[in-house]
């Protein structure tokens, strides 16, 4: 089971969370415009990385906020989490973790197609603190 | 069936090549549909200078990983004729392998427990019966004749309010399927190369002409891509996408029993999945983890709660013990529809998305599979399950229709 620390209630099991996908997939900015292929790419087609993978998760049973995770699809070590709104960390590729990100640093969530997170709506309440590096689970 | 039935551990059945320059087709996947497919290429289209690659040991993935059970009732009239077409030839196949394994027509059951099951499965066996699909409804009393260790008393959680049962579904020896899928190629001449990782691709603009291998570089006209949860990997080395996500998914038996359980269940609402296989293991399954994964192996939890739901179902359970779980890495679609057809490269065809559920549709995967290949074109089994169909939107919704356990 993996152990996931909440930015908001820390380290947690991971059936108090569910599981968001890809991170950082932005919602059309004019759905209308958008070709049959397009729209499918939107709908059906997500990154399946083997590897280092950006996705969403959501404390359903705490604090009930989204937040994104940088994890390994392999090991399924978990190497960052950062707040929606932000952007995808910077990890070295020899899988160690990111320098922490500066508490703060979490900004509002942007609105539908603007900063891409369709998980947390405008004015959702950031969290407040970050933790960067979360244990390995399983 | 007893242990006592099973055959003795057979000799090699087939030889260890070392990888000819070239081949007039290259199926990368060494499981039971890349198998499969290199059989019909060869028994069906006299294509008999192929290669199957396999990075890891011949049927050592999903093909060793899986719970045997072989059914067909599905709701969509697309998916009915894929999985029914693909259970006659599982009835024919130990003859025209010159192999028995062991498929057992023992019957699956999947249960009811709300009225909406209710709805849905009496739904479901009308849509069978009219696609030439068994299919019968089964009250909870007969749901207790068929199957007398099924708890049908209204004293848990979810009580069984009847089920679906198809008499001619049931499952076969997964190892066996492919050592005998496996012997017919090697006859028919196809070369089967273990220990081989695709690590790239060759083309001439937009068209396949080589694989490069750990084993070197070969040539060849066509690839049929047959690898399941890596199928993405492969997609995207190729130049393409996929809307694939691959997940986990759990397995587990129990230590060896005295036969006690004649028939495969199946329950979506309290999702376990439980047969007992020839040598006596009960062996169980039950949905995808929720995230993605390539690792083989998932969270504890959900193995936790398939047992809980075994237990509610079969209370003689109480006291067997688990005597391994494993995780399979398996290749989901957001239809719950396996992908077979072309690839937005020229030469290059995909069998993947089978998900859940792929060892059922193995014999109709290779037929279908190994006609794309041969001919350019889909058979009209597998015309429906093509790539377009997320663009087209014509998907094959079976989530939550076809009985499917995700």
């Amino acid at each position: 089971m993996l152990l996931i620390s909440c930015p908001n209630c820390g380290p947690r099991d991971e059936t108090e969370f569910h599981y968001g996908g890809q991170a950082h997939v932005a919602y059309p900015e004019s759905p209308n415009d958008l070709t049959d292929r397009e729209w499918a790419e939107y709908l059906f087609y997500r990154e399946n990385t083997k590897g280092t993978f950006a996705e969403r998760w959501v404390h359903s049973t705490g604090c009930r906020q989204w937040f994104n995770m940088l994890r390994d699809t392999v090991s399924y070590e978990i190497h960052s989490i950062y707040g929606m709104g932000q952007p995808r960390p910077d990890i070295k590729s020899t899988g160690q973790s990111s320098e922490p990100t500066q508490p703060g640093e979490f900004t509002q969530a942007g609105e539908f197609g603007q900063a891409g997170e369709p998980g947390l709506a405008p004015g959702a309440a950031s969290p407040t603190a970050t933790t960067p590096i979360s244990s390995e689970g399983v | 069936m007893s242990a006592d039935h099973l055959p003795e551990h057979p000799d090699f059945l087939w030889r260890n090549p070392d990888p000819k320059k070239s081949y007039d087709a290259v199926i990368v996947g060494g499981g039971g549909h890349g198998l499969a497919t290199a059989y019909f290429l060869a028994k069906n289209h006299g294509m008999t200078n192929i290669a199957i690659l396999e990075k890891g040991w011949l049927a050592g993935g999903n093909m060793a990983r899986n719970t045997t059970i072989i059914r067909s009732n599905y709701l969509w009239d697309e998916s009915a004729a894929i999985y029914e077409h693909a259970l006659k030839l599982w009835e024919i196949l130990p003859e025209e392998l010159e192999y028995d394994f062991l498929f057992s027509q023992r019957g699956v059951m999947n249960l009811a427990h709300t009225l909406g099951d209710v709805r849905e499965s009496v739904r479901r066996v009308g849509a069978n019966r009219l696609n030439g699909v068994d299919a019968e409804w089964l009250d909870p009393q007969q749901v207790k004749e068929l199957c007398p260790i099924l708890n049908i008393s209204d004293n848990i959680r979810y009580p069984v309010m009847g089920a679906t049962y198809q008499p001619r579904a049931g499952i076969a020896k997964h190892d066996h399927v492919a050592w005998a899928f496996a012997r017919k190629c090697d006859e028919l001449g196809v070369d089967i190369i273990q220990n081989c990782e695709v690590t790239g691709f060759i083309k001439d603009g937009n068209r396949v002409t080589g694989v490069q291998t750990t084993r070197g570089t070969i040539n060849t006209e066509k690839v049929g891509l047959c690898a399941a949860g890596h199928s993405s990997v492969l997609a995207e080395m190729a130049g393409f996408r996929l809307p694939i996500q691959s997940h986990p998914l759990q397995a587990l038996v129990s230590e060896l029993h005295e036969p006690v359980h004649p028939t495969v269940v199946m329950s979506n609402h309290v999702h376990v999945y439980v047969s007992q296989a020839h040598k006596g293991e009960l062996v169980m399954g039950a949905g995808v983890d929720s995230y993605n994964g390539y690792g083989q192996r998932g969270s504890f939890h959900v193995i936790e709660e398939q047992m809980a739901a075994a237990v509610e179902l079969f209370p003689i359970f109480a006291r067997a013990h688990v005597l391994r779980t494993w995780g399979g890495i398996v290749d989901t679609t957001l239809d719950a529809s396996p992908i077979v057809g072309l690839s937005p490269v020229e030469n290059m065809f995909v069998n993947c998305g089978w998900g859940t559920g792929g060892f059922k549709g193995t014999p109709a995967a290779g037929l279908t599979f190994a006609h794309t290949i041969a001919t350019g074109a889909p058979h009209q089994l597998n015309k429906p399950f093509a790539l377009e169909r997320f663009e087209t939107g014509a998907l094959i919704d079976e989530h939550g229709a076809a009985a499917v356990a995700h």
